[in-house]
């Protein structure tokens, strides 16, 4: 994969361009324009396939100069040992500059405290802020995508966070044409989502299209998984049965990468690129929906977590 | 439709925007379009379902699926543009959904500004009413390319030919005054389906097709220009590494025209001029470049080009004008656009420094009336203006060109986007 790139998908003829590299055009043009006029932008990476997406979109935007600013880890602790190991690999194949922002440091420190549950997906927000602040960060691109949750629904490409790191619904910038607005005063920042406009489908067709390697868990394997709330939770490091619980062996793969104890498996016999689009083109649950145990407190959890400054 | 857009052909993006008063059955109509094309899924129709019969509605209301905010929830109003997204074998489409109510001309001109066409939702029942005219209007004025006039609850008119084709006749009338390049006319009954997804067997009077089957099909692949070629420097690549010791590479996206190796180029402002060297991707060297291609441009001679330049074709050039006649659509409800005072513009890929020498004229959509006497453009208000800027802007006049031909306002205080414009003439 490094430094050399899959060709791209056929060309549509006649001066057209086929959706995926109509989205690649838009999202490359989404981080140059952010390299020209942020001082110091950074990359979240949490090894989920939106993010390595993105780590693709940059490496093309600046080629064949190097991605020209780091990425940033925020690790929960609640890991998959797969997912690290992907994340040290990439980070040095390609010589990035890797800053991880720990919750454990962050528990530690008294920043943040365990939740009563134990999942850290809520407390990762405050030890994000924290890191932006410590490295002077004003943009942050997000691998969040806006067919992924309603809220995100209505976010805009250049999202504006105060010094808070605060989104404001009702007071965002309008977007026209391609012209983003890309002021902040001194401690505001940008979030910057360059996959906005991507569905899962299209991060599926392109990772197969330009041959993206992958963690191993978004493939099925077999895990000794405990049911729960109609998901299946992987046990073993980070969490364990409850009373009642039965542990099984499934074969399972996952749909997104979050904190392990609040993100679920699903069945699958999936083991290639292909057979997992054929597994998104006819599901008919949402990846969220299906995997995210934070997204089902409450109608409104996304938005309230966003509002607090989370991606 | 289970092998949506997994098939190796590759698909056709195109990007639309939907407008419609709450009662149009917009709604309704997205909800449709997302469930006949298998894209909403059962945990987002039980999520709506579970708030609609929680809030004592008597139906579904699919308003909640793109109505994602806890105060549009609550208050059962939209309050911003929602993004949906949808794709048959065909095409890929994305739908820029705008509020219908009073408050939606800032909404509906960001829609629009990047839409290849323009849905517009009218009841069979009432017909035109001012806001279908206003919206037909502000597609016009941001030169969506093509329009699509849906007369909805066809159903609740017995499927009258006679009520579709008045209403179509007074639209087409309507349209004529306006820049509308494409209109097609289509009754429909989104709650029934009718003519949505496929053909109604209710309207065998109707000879034309159904709506899905035209935003599938609607020739869009001309509406680019590819006659001007137009280049903003967004980026200046340069490696500093061993390896790539010399090179220096102009990154952008081509916004009109068609760029090719060896072609003789002038750089603005500064007006030199050179060749092509070679033109890539990070997927390497390529035979041309168009829009919305973002390749980066290598040129022949050292010259000093950066961020903000353009690169066009000696004998094809934009203006390059400091003096700006523009229509502005006012974005903030904080303070009004007023004569006299000083902004930041962001144009192309550059940045200037703007001061109002002039408002002309405040337009009033409904009735197209120019008020000369104005003397301010509020929230949702658009009007005609005279710019001074800081540097020339390299521009073209909007009608020619969308990329080169719009600008947002920033006001240089609070940072926020307060308006939009579209240039009219820099001659």
């Amino acid at each position: 994969m490094s430094g050399s790139f899959a060709r791209k998908g056929p060309d549509v003829g006649d001066y057209r361009v086929s959706h995926l590299d109509a989205l690649e055009a838009e999202s490359v043009f989404v981080f140059r324009e952010v390299m020209a006029e942020f001082d110091r932008p950074v990359l979240l990476f949490s090894g989920g396939k939106d993010s390595i997406v993105m780590l693709h979109l940059a490496l093309k935007a600046f080629a064949p100069a190097p991605v020209p600013f780091p990425v940033m880890h925020i690790d929960t602790g609640h890991n998959f040992a797969e997912v690290l190991e992907y994340r040290d690999r990439r980070v040095k194949e390609l010589g990035l500059s890797l800053v991880v922002a720990s919750v454990e440091e962050g528990l530690a420190s008294g920043l943040v405290s365990e939740q009563p549950d134990g999942v850290r997906n809520r407390i990762q927000t405050p030890v994000l802020l924290d890191a932006v602040e410590k490295h002077r960060f004003d943009a942050l691109f997000g691998g969040a995508r806006r067919d992924e949750e309603k809220a995100r629904a209505k976010e805009r490409m250049f999202s504006f966070r105060d010094e808070f790191g605060q989104w404001d619904p009702k007071n965002q910038r309008p977007e026209l044409w391609s012209l983003y607005n890309a002021r902040v005063h001194p401690g505001e920042s940008i979030r910057v989502f360059p996959l906005s406009n991507w569905t899962e489908l299209d991060v599926w067709n392109y990772i197969a299209r330009e041959r993206i390697d992958l963690p191993s868990i978004y493939f099925a394997h077999e895990r000794e998984v405990v049911e729960r709330d109609g998901m299946l939770y992987s046990v073993g490091e980070h969490l364990f049965a409850r009373e009642g619980e039965t542990v099984r062996t499934e074969r399972v793969r996952y749909r997104t990468v979050g904190d392990a104890t609040c993100t679920a498996a699903v069945a699958s016999d999936a083991v290639t690129v292909e057979a997992v689009i054929a597994d998104v083109a006819s599901t008919r649950i949402t990846e969220r929906g299906a995997t995210r145990g934070d997204d089902r407190v409450s109608e409104a959890a996304m938005e309230d977590r966003k509002r607090e400054g989370y991606f | 439709m289970g092998d949506v857009a997994v098939s190796a052909e590759p698909t056709e993006l195109l990007r639309f925007a939907t407008a419609g008063s709450v009662d149009d059955g917009k709604s309704t109509l997205i909800g449709r379009l997302l469930y006949d094309t298998k894209t909403l899924f059962d945990d987002q129709l039980a999520a709506v379902e579970a708030v609609s019969s929680a809030r004592g509605d008597d139906y579904t209301d699919l308003a909640l699926l793109t109505d994602g905010l806890r105060a549009e929830r609550e208050q059962g109003i939209t309050i911003d543009v929602a993004y949906r997204y949808f794709a048959t074998p065909r095409r890929k489409f994305i739908i820029a959904d705008t509020p219908g109510h009073i408050q939606y001309t800032r909404n509906m001109v960001t829609g629009a500004s990047t839409a290849d066409l323009a849905l517009i939702l009218v009841d069979a029942r009432k017909g035109l009413v001012e806001q279908s005219r206003r919206h037909a209007f502000l597609c016009s004025l941001l030169r969506v390319p093509h329009m699509v006039l849906c007369v909805n609850k066809m159903d609740l008119v017995d499927y009258s030919q006679e009520v579709f084709e008045e209403i179509a006749a007074e639209f087409t009338a309507f349209a004529t005054k306006l820049d509308v390049p494409d209109l097609t006319i289509i009754p429909v009954s989104a709650l029934r389906g009718d003519n949505v997804v496929d053909r109604s067997p209710n309207m065998p009077w109707f000879a034309g097709s159904s709506l899905l089957h035209h935003l599938e099909r609607v020739h869009i692949a001309s509406d680019r220009n590819l006659v001007d070629v137009r280049f903003p420097v967004q980026y200046v690549i340069r490696p500093q590494s061993n390896q790539h010791r010399d090179y220096r590479g102009y990154a952008g996206q081509v916004a009109s025209g068609v760029m090719k190796p060896g072609d003789e180029v002038m750089v603005l402002p500064s007006g030199f001029t050179t060749r092509i060297a070679s033109i890539s991707t990070a997927d390497g060297e390529v035979a041309e470049a168009y829009p919305p291609m973002s390749v980066t441009v290598r040129l022949e001679d050292e010259l000093d080009v950066s961020r903000g330049d353009l690169i066009c074709r000696p004998n094809n050039r934009p203006e390059t004008s400091q003096d700006i006649e523009a229509m502005i659509c006012w974005m903030d409800e904080k303070t009004p656009l007023q004569r006299g005072r000083k902004y930041a513009i962001k144009h192309t890929t550059r940045t200037a420094r703007t001061i109002v020498k002039d408002l002309h004229y405040r337009l009033d959509i409904n009735t197209l009336h120019r008020d000369e006497a104005a003397d301010g453009l509020a929230l949702n208000e658009i009007g005609r203006v005279k710019l001074r800027t800081t540097v020339p802007l390299l521009c073209d006049e909007y009608r020619r060109n969308r990329e080169t031909g719009g600008f947002i306002v920033i006001d240089e205080g609070t940072n926020r986007t307060v308006g939009a414009g579209i240039i009219v003439d820099a001659g």
